[in-house]
């Protein structure tokens, strides 16, 4: 008899808060498998942000910083480079990480900070309540955008992946989805490939993830995949787009 | 030698989100009609004898209250 | 052995000495010859060096790296110290351990380069949100910017608080002979700083309570923490204030041009003394309060409207009238402009002719 399927060491035994269907429990469980598989969970630690991942810290069973918003990239340097042996990541949604972060972001990877940073774009503001977030896809209806984001008066859509690309710091960046079983598996290969990069001292490596927000996208929990399949997916294509081999 | 699986959900700790049943390839997993203690229609394993263990239930649960086994049929 | 140094290099020079490895920081006038200085020191002695993107950015990595268990220092002006508030905010309230300099310039907004004292409310009252204190510091020698920043250290990792030496921009770039004295050597040990969980529970550094019960009883246990600082920390230097008659009370630079003025009033017959407080929180209110109470008259002298007055007023409990000298916008008060102040007070019958503050 093998185990298939069981819960990994790197997640507390405390269920999540997030609601039913809420993507962000399987990335915070690909993270957990990456730390076992590793073998590092002993050795990291981690930066939770503000917004629906606030709490990360009760799940992820490492040793945690809880940041103020969008500072977790500082904040995770500032631990990188008293700890340069330990493995550190942060876990940031988009609001917090391309709104309120952005300059924090920006600079981290132009430092080329060896930190993971686990990027996760539901297209709004979940914790409050789904307010147009800096991901929100044109026409998108939110709490602040009731009719829709009009991107003459709200502005476009930030790629950060794209946008990072253009830096010479980051090692490995990359876009991955969770919205079916085989999507689960690649994005879990570059959560992976985002740890190893630092462990390798490479250089600053972040993994976007488009994840669902069935509760404040107003849809049912499939649905919510689905739209994410239909309406993220175009906008925010998966793949790597940048992956070092080895130091420059 | 066939190969089967063994699901087990724990029912307490589901929220009944039914991304499980919606991408189990035997489509032997449902909500089931009566609640938890908190209040949802927690996932079953309506046909444990269908189940491959192929583990796509458990890939895609957002609360991580699937454990996956595969055993050897005789 | 003196060197003779400006006080922002003494500052740097001491927090290594001070066991300081880590430096992150921005440039602003008149503090940057301390990020200079260490941009040079750190690597010396194996130690980081980081320009960070902006104050938020360097207070946040201030955050994280004390919360690895390491001392790290920041340092700023006015403008980016209001920057950094709302980093200091969360390192006050997760009880991290870290010093942050804060040379003063004119302001508000903008403001001016020259020097000023004007952020003394900001530094004392907290300038973040929540019920938080820092432990203040006000050295007045460029030699008491270097034994100030070692004790600084001491304070915040005996307390887990974050302490701001609070200087200004006459002593951040004068230059004076400076001396360093060796600290007690000393590791504080730290086994709630997040350095991997090997071996132990895993440690979380968190500022989040969403059960107000929880938060409140956080509070409480700050507050207990804040009076106890209170009771042992409250620093002054008095001088000629054995018969005071007229007690001046300045801080900083400031109390180094009273100082002269007093004399200039002792040579005149008027028995004038100063209170310099050197930890501006806690404020030594007690040891002021017995020093007023054998005087007739205060005067307060600041490089701003009038801030530390306050304090004082809350010291004097209305038992001696509190008068105030001060100038603004990096314009210093000169010793003669004191010493007449001190004459308008002491010239006619005592407390007869004090101008209200």
């Amino acid at each position: 008899m093998a185990t298939m399927f069981a819960r990994p060491e790197a997640l507390t035994a405390n269920p999540f808060h997030y609601c039913p269907g809420c993507t962000h429990g399987v990335i915070h469980r690909l993270v957990a498998e990456v730390i076992d598989e590793l073998g590092i969970r002993e050795n990291t630690v981690a930066v939770a942000s503000v917004g629906c991942s606030v709490l990360a810290y009760n799940y992820f069973n490492v040793d945690v910083q809880q940041a103020a918003h969008g500072r977790a990239p500082a904040v995770a340097t500032g631990i990188k480079r008293v700890l340069p042996d330990r493995v550190v990541f942060t876990y940031q949604g988009d609001g917090d990480l391309a709104s309120i972060g952005t300059a924090e972001i920006v600079h981290a990877a132009a430092r080329g900070e060896k930190i993971t940073v686990i990027f996760v774009n539901n297209a709004n503001y979940g914790m409050t309540g789904g307010q147009l977030a800096p991901t929100t896809l044109p026409g998108q209806v939110t709490t602040t955008s009731p009719s829709g984001r009009d991107v003459t008066r709200a502005g476009y859509p930030i790629r950060m992946v794209e946008m990072l690309a253009t830096l010479d710091g980051p090692a490995y960046l990359a876009r991955a989805s969770v919205h079916n079983p085989a999507q689960v598996v690649k994005a879990k290969k570059m959560l992976r490939r985002a740890f190893e990069v630092q462990m390798q001292g490479l250089g600053f490596a972040l993994v976007e993830v488009l994840s669902s927000c069935p509760t404040n996208w107003g849809l049912k929990p499939v649905e919510a995949l689905r739209w994410l399949e239909k309406n993220m997916l175009p906008y925010y294509p998966t793949g790597e787009f940048k992956c070092l081999q080895q130091a420059v | 030698m066939a190969e089967r699986g063994k699901t087990a959900i724990d029912r307490e700790r589901c929220k009944g989100c039914g991304l499980c049943a919606a991408f189990c390839p035997r489509g032997i997993i449902s909500l089931a009609p009566e609640i938890n203690s908190r209040g949802y229609h927690p996932a079953v394993v309506t046909d444990p004898g269908a189940c491959t263990g192929c583990a796509r239930c458990a890939r895609m649960c957002p609360d991580v209250v699937i454990m996956v086994e595969r055993v050897e049929a005789a | 052995m003196k060197t003779l140094m400006k006080g922002n290099e003494a500052i740097g020079e001491a927090a290594i000495l001070a066991g300081c490895r880590y430096f992150f920081g921005y440039p602003i006038t008149p503090q940057t010859e301390l990020p200079e200085y260490l941009a040079r020191r750190l690597p010396e002695v194996n130690g980081v060096f980081l320009q960070a993107e902006s104050e938020v950015a360097a207070i946040n990595m201030v955050y994280g790296a004390a919360g690895a268990g390491a001392r790290v220092m920041t340092s700023s002006s006015g403008p980016g110290i209001s920057l950094k508030q709302e980093g200091i905010s969360y390192i006050a309230a997760a009880e991290l351990p870290c010093v942050i300099v804060d040379i003063m310039r004119g302001g508000p907004g903008l403001g001016g380069i020259q020097p000023s004292q004007s952020d003394y409310f900001q530094a004392t009252r907290g300038g973040g949100h929540g019920d938080y204190r820092l432990i203040v510091l006000a050295p007045a020698s460029v030699q008491e910017m270097a034994d100030l920043t070692g004790l600084a250290f001491e304070l915040a990792d005996r307390y887990r608080n974050p302490v701001l030496l609070l200087g200004d921009g006459v002593l951040g770039q004068m230059m004076e002979p400076v001396s360093f004295n060796p600290l007690p050597a000393g590791e504080t040990v730290k086994p709630w700083a997040t350095t991997g969980c090997r071996g132990r529970e895993r440690n979380v550094v968190n500022t989040l309570y969403l059960n107000p019960e929880e938060l409140e009883a956080v509070n409480h246990r700050l507050q207990e923490k804040y009076r106890l600082i209170e009771a042992r920390e409250c620093r002054a230097e008095t001088y000629c204030t054995q018969d005071a008659e007229i007690v001046v009370v300045a801080f900083g630079i400031a109390a180094r041009i009273a100082k002269a003025a007093v004399d200039g009033a002792r040579a005149e017959g008027v028995r004038a003394g100063l209170v310099r407080p050197v930890t501006l929180w806690p404020f030594p209110y007690r040891m002021l309060a017995g020093v007023l109470k054998r005087a007739k008259a205060a005067l307060v002298v600041e490089m701003n409207a009038g801030q530390m007055l306050e304090d004082v007023r809350l010291a004097a409990e209305g038992c001696v009238p509190v008068s105030f000298y001060g100038r603004t916008g990096g314009m210093l008060p000169g010793s003669r402009a004191v010493l007449e102040q001190i004459r308008l007070l002491g010239g006619k019958k005592y407390g007869h002719y004090v101008r209200p503050a």
